[in-house]
């Protein structure tokens, strides 16, 4: 049976590995190459707690064979910075050092709000977020409810889940574009303020 | 779960896939979310796994005139491996219910990976985008050894994970006829834990002179494959647009004289579950068509 040589970039790192066809990404993510943050759930593309970008879109990795992933771009959530594509997060919000400024303000709303519990979900939680808020920077409750469809979590009851989307959107605004240039209104790209979500 | 092993072959052209293809034990890998779990689950066991994902020719959205007996009209050719994410990001006009079908699809991340032409060849039974095509009246374009050919999308599936489809074919595109006075809707009542549809009920329909014309109406998660409802057709056909209300609630209760016994069922719905939403999901579809075909009566081309 076939095996092939897989490079990907992950989190901004050269990857190579030689997998068998069947290779799962979320299993060469983890075992291959030692990013252990997507975690393996349900298996069967239920639960989102494999979830990565890959070449900019999430997906769910266990539903991906490591072999087509070669040549692409992945981004896992220890590989993520500053505020979802598109925003910026305001002066007001911007954490001071120490603690949890190196936290995006995304991370920094799921501990603010108890988001989270055992934190099996959260990787996939906090990406799913991420692109979330970067389609629709305002969501209301059902749309966060809706939105957070593919990520399960057994045991906050979703309440908080919400919450922190809710509370991390207040932190963020969208980027003032003029002219083509993009400039930021706030914090979010000041490399001092912190960033990681 | 880990899938059984096989071979890889990733083909860069539509000729080069289906001649890997043509081996008997080689199955097409699109989007991958029904084949994966069902590789893991052992229900699969391929020599090889022909990933189409090199296929760019097969992506993409556009509208095409074509001759038909009355003249050029217009219709939208969606590529087989158009993700679903794109054909939503593409928002083409006049296709309604496929959008709304499209957009209630497993989950965001589903959304981005899962294909349309993979949805509709894997013929899951409860799957949103094949009734859409079926009140949409599509047609499906599959290439083969022997050459294209096409088939209504009302043919398309014949059972549970089973279509017309030879397993050395490929389906390459989705063809929708598109009228500028069409309205069309999707309804589905969701199962809470596996996220498909217990009942999907898809509507497309004209109104012309302020009755309902050329009403097509076609429902999933009852039988294997998807059904029309014949009964909430011809109840709609001619009826008075201006009061929805009695006319949608009035077909909507008749869905179930369509759809032949045995109904699914499983672990997750029953079969009188399924019949019992199944009127619900007609009469929001109907009447959403309704509401939109009004709103574009009397559009001219």
């Amino acid at each position: 049976m076939s095996e092939h040589e897989v490079t990907a970039t992950v989190d901004g790192t050269t990857e190579t590995a030689t997998v068998e066809a069947r290779r799962l990404l979320v299993h060469a993510l983890r075992e291959d190459w030692g990013y252990t943050q997507p975690n393996v759930g349900c298996e069967s593309g239920k639960c989102g707690a494999c979830t990565v970008e890959l070449d900019g879109e999430i997906v769910k990795s266990c539903c991906v064979l490591a072999v087509q992933a070669d040549g692409a771009e992945i981004t896992t959530i220890g590989g993520i910075e500053g505020p979802p594509e598109g925003l910026a997060e305001t002066d007001e919000t911007a954490p001071e050092s120490g603690g949890d400024a190196d936290f995006g303000p995304i991370q920094r709303s799921f501990h603010e709000e108890h988001g989270l519990q055992c934190g099996y979900c959260t990787p996939g939680m906090v990406l799913r977020s991420r692109d979330l808020l970067a389609d629709n920077p305002d969501p209301d409750r059902e749309e966060i409810r809706e939105g957070l469809k593919g990520n399960v979590c057994r045991c906050t009851g979703y309440e908080n889940v919400i919450d922190a989307v809710e509370a991390a959107a207040a932190k963020l605004e969208p980027i003032e574009t003029d002219g083509g240039t993009t400039e930021s209104t706030g914090a979010g790209n000041d490399p001092t303020a912190g960033g990681g979500d | 779960m880990f899938p059984p092993r096989f071979d890889y072959e990733r083909p860069g052209s539509l000729d080069a896939a289906l001649a890997a293809l043509a081996d008997e034990g080689a199955i097409p890998l699109a989007g991958g979310h029904d084949l994966i779990p069902l590789l893991k689950a052992r229900e699969r066991d391929p020599e090889t796994v022909v990933d189409l994902s090199g296929l760019v020719a097969l992506r993409g959205v556009e509208r095409v005139a074509v001759d038909d007996v009355d003249g050029p009209v217009e219709r939208l050719s969606i590529g087989a491996l158009t993700t679903d994410a794109d054909l939503l990001d593409a928002e083409p006009a006049g296709v309604d219910a496929l959008l709304d079908a499209t957009a209630a699809v497993g989950d965001a991340q589903i959304r981005n990976r899962g294909t349309v032409g993979g949805n509709l060849a894997a013929a899951h039974p409860a799957s949103d985008i094949p009734a859409a095509t079926v009140a949409a009246d599509a047609t499906l374009h599959l290439a083969g050894p022997d050459g294209d050919r096409t088939v209504p999308a009302e043919a398309f599936a014949t059972g549970d994970h089973e279509t017309v489809r030879e397993g050395d074919e490929l389906l390459t595109r989705i063809s929708v006829p598109l009228d500028p006075d069409a309205g069309g809707a999707y309804a589905r009542e969701t199962h809470p834990s596996t996220g498909y549809a217990a009942v999907g009920v898809a509507a497309r329909l004209r109104v012309v002179d302020g009755a309902v014309t050329d009403p097509r109406v076609a429902a999933v998660g009852l039988r294997d494959a998807p059904v029309r409802l014949a009964a909430v057709e011809r109840e709609l056909d001619g009826a008075d647009a201006g009061t929805p209300v009695d006319s949608v609630a009035d077909a909507a209760a008749r869905a179930g004289e369509s759809v032949d016994e045995p109904v699914r069922e499983d672990h997750v719905v029953s079969a009188d579950q399924r019949r019992t939403l199944l009127p619900t999901c007609a009469e929001d579809a109907v009447a959403e068509a309704v509401a939109r075909a009004v709103g574009r009566e009397g559009v001219v081309a």
